[in-house]
Parts: structure tokens; sequence; C-alpha cells
């Protein structure tokens, strides 16, 4: 007795969830590609490009607007968190970065909820894509397929500025082996700070993007920084590729689960990273060596 | 210290006990609050056992502090059952026995992969209590209604049903649960697991199971979080369904942090730090919910500026105090000393170290080692290509030849740490080939590194020792209550070694302040202290000064005496006067093989050292 129209949808929540777990873990992933810290703080980034947002979108009445400060709000917190603390950790022991990083992440959530409470926020979709469209097959939300189309392109953006451009070419070099970049003559610290930067902005958009959708709320960043986890494991961490893999397998589970019994799709998600650890230890598209 | 006065931290351990809940309260601590800190503290120490000592950092402590905790509650509520501290037993074996399983998944990886993989273990156990077991946990609500303990005296019944006597019978079991953790990092599990904090690979390499200890950290993590988890169900006389948050995972990481990670004691006093200022944040404050923040800022600044927490930092103001510095520089002086004086070779000992019988038989016939058709491809690179060797027991054969002709490669498949592409080790008529490095060394094949594997912040004769108890003990072994120097024959083994290599004066400095000859001669120890029937050195004299090259020329013949070593190198000198066959290598396959004469007189291996003048 399946519920095909009801399937469907809930297949394309999966992809709009997805992309935007693919995109918030690319910025997880590059950051820990590059410098070799895995930053627990991710998730708070999330939250505070949303809150970031909703602060402009109050002021501004422009989705717009609020989008960019989302963005440009989650780079500044990661370049500054970059240059004022986690520089001085690269050469002490992971334990430690995941220390500062975790303390940084609760500063920042206790931050949010000094300022605006605990209580949830909300920023209506702009009005082009309010309401709901009819795709023939089926009904959905304009905005949720809007939302699908503005991660996908943030994550072409991130893909060319990765692939196709001079810098990115610094910053993959900078994945495989930072001390030789660093050997080449290229400051990679400057490299380190840009790439914490873009990594934080791509958690600060998907904050600010997907406001509409969930609203937001100070421990917001939680349960995205654990999901996240997730897929950089199934994905394989560093890998680009793998983020955006792992992000759309880790969103077809929540989703289709949902549908049966939301109480079971961190369960599914769970089995589904235990038989990546189990068959590919390193991830689906992940390199070994790369820890 | 530790050995003088063995039950000195225990004794001060149970007076404090005894005395806080004296002290405390008129410093402001509520009685409760003095009761859920020896909650805290005792979760921690299982949290330390893992991530100070085992240097594994777990995020999802509350999958099992919540497991033990609702087991024992559900016992006590649901079912019927009457006893409370076998209920809370229970609800440790539960919490260990989910341990296991968890830690066989999360164990596969390391670093921040496992600290990933446990946040997301943790998160699937809170969701799981809310949904699909809520039948039994209550799911939001929690279990009310936990009983207090009782104890039958027969003459009478003492009900710990006050803040008190509460704290009676808390105290009770934190002071069990230090004594037990106490006796389990003194023990040579403890060593093991201090040694796999300090450089994993080489604990694996000198012959220790270091997944089966990781394993059992982690179980011992989840046996104390459970029942920790337990007895806040009878503190607070309800079991919280919170128990199971990443909160609590992250409050734990945050109170051993702040206390001071790899002392048992952080946890307590991490706990108690957190739990008073966050009392009187709230309510001589009135700060409310902003109590966190600033907690978060404190907690921050101290992992950036006071790494090894209070403790630790005490600890270190202590050692100052008493002089340790001055200690500090005498051994230096003393040091400088010795490193002008020539080492006498002379008063070498031959000492032939004895395997324990747990080691199979050694072959009878004259090849302790062949190789055969080894080959290592590496994509398109050919390492090492088709190499047939043999050596012989007793013998002392070197290995030469110039930078990239695959000799790296070759004592790595030797000691199993690359599995060959094609070909076939045999080690003492055994065929190893496919065997990992933890396997190969407890039959008696081991190697010494060209870059030194030390277990850096531990002292030269723990370094030792550890290299020794995988030999005494094999593999894996649970004697977790066993002092580490009651394993039978150790010491005589570690204090050999240590004179071997002409370290005994050195024996109780920590290998950060060695001089590198030093540590150089240690690296060669560890390799030693296995008892090897064949021993592997790989460019022993490497990075050393022309008179540590000399004097180490010197001590590896005094150890030559009565083994079978394998030497490479680049010094020809040293390999001419050290061997007594030698084989050169030259872009992975072997050139030619003979006596020092022999080679020194060979046209091709001329040519292969000064360049390939006739090469096409």
């Amino acid at each position: 007795m399946i519920n095909w129209a009801n399937f469907i949808s809930q297949l394309f929540n999966g992809l709009v969830l997805g992309a935007l777990l693919a995109l918030i873990s690319s910025g997880l992933t590059i950051i820990y590609g590059t410098l070799g810290v895995l930053n627990l703080a991710h998730g708070a980034m999330f939250m505070l490009g949303g809150y970031a947002g909703w602060l402009a979108y109050t002021y501004t009445g422009s989705f717009i607007v609020a989008v960019i400060a989302g963005s440009l709000f989650g780079m500044i917190i990661g370049v500054a968190m970059e240059r004022l603390i986690i520089r001085y950790f690269y050469a002490r022991p992971h334990e430690d970065q995941l220390l500062v990083t975790f303390g940084l992440g609760i500063v920042f959530v206790e931050t949010a909820r000094f300022f605006f409470g605990s209580l949830s926020k909300t920023v209506p979709p702009p009005s082009t894509f309010q309401g709901i469209t009819n795709l023939g097959f089926m009904i959905y939300p304009t905005y949720r397929l809007a939302l699908l189309g503005i991660v996908v392109v943030a994550l072409l953006v991130l893909y060319f500025v990765l692939y196709r451009t001079r810098i990115g070419m610094i910053v993959r070099a900078g994945i495989e082996d930072s001390s030789m970049v660093d050997a080449l003559g290229i400051d990679v610290y400057k490299v380190f700070m840009l790439v914490f930067g873009i990594g934080a902005m791509a958690a600060g958009f998907a904050g600010i993007v997907n406001a509409p959708v969930v609203s937001i709320s100070p421990d917001v960043g939680e349960a995205i920084l654990v999901q996240t986890f997730v897929v950089v494991v199934i994905g394989g961490v560093g890998s680009f590729p793998g983020a955006v893999l792992g992000g759309l397998i880790a969103g077809e589970i929540i989703s289709i689960t949902s549908m049966v019994n939301p109480g079971y799709s961190y369960v599914m998600l769970f089995v589904a990273m235990t038989l990546v650890l189990v068959l590919r230890p390193f991830g689906l598209l992940g390199a070994a060596g790369r820890e | 210290m530790v050995r003088k006065r063995p039950h000195l931290v225990e004794a001060l351990t149970a007076v404090s006990l005894i005395a806080a809940p004296f002290v405390l309260p008129h410093l402001g601590f509520s009685p409760t609050t003095i009761n859920r800190i020896l909650v805290w503290g005792l979760f921690g120490i299982g949290f330390d056992i893992l991530f100070g000592f085992t240097g594994l950092l777990s995020f999802g402590q509350s999958a099992f502090y919540g497991t033990g905790g609702f087991v024992a509650a559900y016992l006590l509520t649901q079912a019927g059952f009457p006893h409370v501290v076998t209920a809370l037993f229970i609800g440790m074996i539960a919490a260990a026995a989910v341990g296991y399983l968890v830690g066989l998944i999360a164990l596969r990886r390391t670093g921040i992969y496992f600290a990933m993989i446990t946040v997301a273990i943790a998160e699937v156990f809170y969701f799981v209590e809310f949904n699909p077991l809520s039948n039994f946990t209550g799911g939001e609500n929690g279990l009310p209604g936990v009983p207090t303990p009782t104890l039958n005296l027969g003459f009478t019944v003492i009900h710990f049903n006050t803040d008190l006597s509460l704290y009676v019978f808390l105290a009770f079991w934190y002071f069990v649960g230090i004594v037990i953790a106490l006796r389990i990092v003194r023990s040579p599990v403890g060593a093991v697991l201090s040694a796999i904090r300090d450089n994993p690979l080489r604990a694996a390499a000198v012959g220790h199971n270091i997944h089966a200890y990781k394993l059992t950290a982690f179980v011992i993590a989840a046996a104390y979080a459970g029942f920790a988890g337990g007895l806040l169900g009878v503190l607070q006389a309800f079991m919280p369904p919170d128990a199971f948050t990443f909160d609590t995972s992250g409050q734990l990481v945050m109170q051993t942090a702040i206390g001071g990670t790899g002392t048992l004691f952080g946890p307590l006093v991490g706990a108690a730090v957190w739990l008073y200022l966050s009392d009187f944040f709230q309510t001589t404050l009135n700060l409310g919910a902003t109590w966190k923040l600033v907690l978060g800022v404190v907690f921050v600044l101290l992992v950036c500026f006071l790494r090894r927490g209070i403790v630790g930092g005490l600890a270190d103001l202590w050692q100052y105090a008493s002089g340790r510095g001055a200690r500090r520089e005498a051994a230096e002086a003393d040091r400088n000393a010795m490193e002008s004086a020539p080492i006498d070779h002379e008063d070498t000992p031959v000492v032939q170290f004895t395997p324990s019988p747990r080691r199979p038989a050694a072959g009878t016939d004259d090849a302790i080692l062949q190789a055969h058709g080894l080959t290592k491809r590496y994509g398109g690179v050919v390492a090492n290509d088709g190499i047939d060797f043999t050596v012989r027991r007793g013998e002392l054969r070197g290995i030469i030849g110039p930078n990239g002709a695959g000799k790296s490669t070759f004592f790595k498949m030797l000691t199993c740490e690359v599995h060959p592409t094609a070909g076939s080790i045999k080690f003492e008529g055994r065929d190893i080939t496919g065997f990992d490095v933890t396997r190969v060394c407890q039959l008696g094949l081991t190697k010494s590194y060209q870059v030194n594997q030390l277990f850096t912040r531990l002292t030269v004769r723990e370094n030792v020792t550890i290299a020794a108890l995988a030999e005494k003990r094999g593999p894996f072994r649970l004697d977790l209550l066993r002092f580490v120097g009651s394993v039978p024959g150790l010491d005589e083994r570690v204090n050999q070694t240590l004179a071997l290599v002409h370290l005994s004066g050195r024996a109780d400095l920590p290998v950060s302040e060695l001089a590198y000859g030093e540590k150089r001669r240690l690296e060669i120890g560890l390799a030693l202290a296995t008892a090897p029937s064949l021993l592997l050195l790989d460019e022993p004299l490497a990075g050393m000064s022309p008179r540590e090259r000399l004097e180490t020329v010197q001590l590896l013949k005094s150890i030559g005496r009565g083994r079978t070593m394998i030497v490479i190198d680049h010094d020809m000198d040293a390999i001419f006067e050290l061997a007594e066959k030698i084989t050169v290598l030259r872009e992975g396959s072997v050139l030619v093989e003979g006596t020092p004469e022999e080679i020194k007189a060979n046209a091709a291996v001329q040519e292969a050292y000064l360049g390939g003048v006739h090469e096409p």
C-alpha cells in the first residue's frame, strides 16, 4: 500500500535535504581536507548564517539581502575564528582541535540564545517562490523546488571555484599535501584562512536558504552537524564529490524512512554508515591514508 | 613515587571523600550538587581511561550512560526488580555489552573519524530511546519512581534516602571505581593503553594487538558510564531522557578537559567546577541561561591556555615547586658528561634473551629467513622486482643500495608492514606472507625504524617495558588488576635491554629529554626487548654525528653477538665493518651478493654508486 504521490514527494524532499547536506558537508570536508581540522562548530555556522540572514531580512525585507548577509556573516566568523584561534591549533593534537571547536560551537549557540532567545525565527520565502507548483505528476511547494535549484547552483559554483580556478587548484593541492604547497612558495596560511572562510560561508549560506523550510533556533545546527558527519563518513573525508554523493544518500535515507516512521530515520542513517565502514572503511569516494 | 607509596593516592581519596560533606557546604556547594559531582566523576573515570590514557576522544558516551541508567531504572520501576545494587550492575553489564558492539564499529577508524562516528551513534541511541523504545523508557517523560537503595545488615536496615546517606552510597561506589581504575592504569594493560595513545603504530609493531586493547578501553569506559547512569536515576529518583543527549556527552568531555585528562581525578574536579559555577551563575548572579555561554568561554580559554586542565596544571606546579627543575638540570649536566665520555663496549654484556615458551620453537633448518620472488608494485611503479633472499641463522647481513633501490620497501615487506604484490616470505620455516606486523613480531621478527618511533610521553624504562610486555604476555591479555612490575621476568628483561643499549643511567628520564643519539639507541632497544630471533635495523646510523656512528657500530657489533640481524645503511664503511655478507639492491632487484671484500671489488657495484657511466 504505497501512496505513490506521497512517495515521489518524499523522494523530492530527500533530494532537497540531500543537496543541502551536500553543500554543508562540502564546507566541512574541504576545511578538514586542507587544514586537518574537523570543525565541530560547523553546525553553529549554519545556525549563525540563519540568524544573520533573519536579522537582515527583518530590517530590509529583502530575501536576497538576507542570503548575502547570511553567507557573508558565516564567512566573517569563519575567517575570524581561523585567524584568532584555530591557527594556533594546527601544531596541536587533533583532540585539542576537536575540543576547541566544540567549545566555540557552544559559545556561538549560547550567544545566539542570549541575543535572540530560544524561540524559533522564520523567514518567509521570497514572493516569487511562494505557494505551490503543479508539476503534473505531483504538487510541490514552490520554494522547495527553488531551494533545490539554489543549492545546486551553489554546489556548481563551489565546484567551479575548486576545479576551474587557480585558487581552487591550490586548495585541492592543499588537500592532497599542504606542506608541499607551502614548499612551493605559496603562503599556505593564507590559503587556510581562505578555505576556512569558504567552508564557513557554505554553511552560513545553507543556514539562510533553508530558513523558509525549517525555522531558525539556536539548536538547529546540532542535528545538522550530526547528519553532516554521517555524510562525510559515507562519502569519504576530504572528498568534495564524496560529500555530494554522501549528502544525496543521507537525504534520501532520512526522507524515505520518515515516510514509514520518522523515529527510525537516524537508525537507518546509522545502518548505512556502518555498512560503508565495514565494506569501504575510507568512504565511498575517499582515499586511504587521508586521516 | 607510586612505587614507594603504593596506596597513598587511594588513602588520600578516601580521606577527601570522608571530609567532603563536612567541608564543601561551607564553600557554597549544595548537598545535591555534591552528589551529582560524584556521579559525573564516576562517569568520567571511564571516559578518562578512554581519552586521557588511550587517546580516543569519544563524543558519544551518553549512549552508555543512558543505556545503563535506563536498564537499571526499567528493572526497578517497571519490572518490579527489588534490589537496587544488582539492578545497577545489570545496567552496567548492558552498557558494557552495548559498548562492545559500538566499539567494533567505531574503532574501525581512529582520530576525527572515531569522534564523528561516536557522535552519530550516540544520536541514534537518543532517537531510539524517544521513539521505538518509548514503551520501555517512557520516551520524553523518562522513568520516574526509581527507588533508593537499602542495606540489610540483619539486625537493622539502612535506608539511603537522605542527601547525606545517598552521599555515603555514592562515595562508596566512587571509591570502588577509582581504586579499580588506579589498578587498571598501573596494570600491563594500562601501560599498553598509554603506548597506544603515544604511538599506535609502534605499539602494534612491538607485538600488541592494539585493536583488542582499544576495544577493552572502550568497554571499560562504557561500563563506568553505565554504572554512573544507574546512579543518576537513583540520585534523582527519576531517570531523565536527557541522559542520552549530545549535551551529556559534551558536558562530560568539557568537564574532563577542564579538570585535566589522564589524571583519573580530572573529571571529578571538572564536574565540581562546572556544577559549582553553573549554580553560582544561575542562583547568585541570576544570569539565567547565560551561564552556559560563560562556561563555554571559560572552556575555550582553558583549552587554549591550560591544556592539561586544573589537575594537570597543579601537578606541573607541584613538580616545579618540589625542585624537579633542579633535578632536570642535574640530569642535563650528567648527560653532557656522559656524551663526552666514550662508551666502553668491552663492558657491554653479552645477553641472550630467552623467548617465552609461548613462541613456537625455532626452526632447525639453517635458513632463518627465505624470500622468493618478492615483488611490490605501486600502480605502475615497481619498487621491488622478484627478489630472492636468504639469511642464515646467526648471520649479520648488510643491505646497501643507492637511494630508490627499494631497500625500505623490501624491509617493510619482510616485517609485513606492506604486503607483497607477488612472492612469498618464510620465517623459521613458516610462511608468513600476508601476516600482520603484530603477529610477525610475536613470532620473533621485528625491526628498528629509520625514523624514531618511540612512546614520546613515557620514560625510557616505560618504553622498553612496553616492548618487553608484548613478548612476555603475548598480543593480548586482560590482566587488568595485576601490577606491571609483577610480570615474571619483566624487570630482568628491561634492565638487560637498557644495559645492552647503554641507557641504564637514563632509565627514568622522559624520552623527550634524551639526546638524539640516545633516542636512536632506545629505538634499537625497543626492537631488542621483544627478544627477536631476527632483528632488522633500518638505517640505524641515520642522522648521527661521526662519533655517534663509531659508537653505534660498536654497539651493533656487541648486540650482534649471538643474534641474527639484517642492517640497512648508507654508511658503507659501517656496513663493511659490521656485515659478514652484503646484499646490494639496485632498482628494486638484487644486483649482487657477497662478502665485504667481494662487494668492494665488484665493478657493477661501483658503477651503481658512481652513476650509470656505461649505461646507454
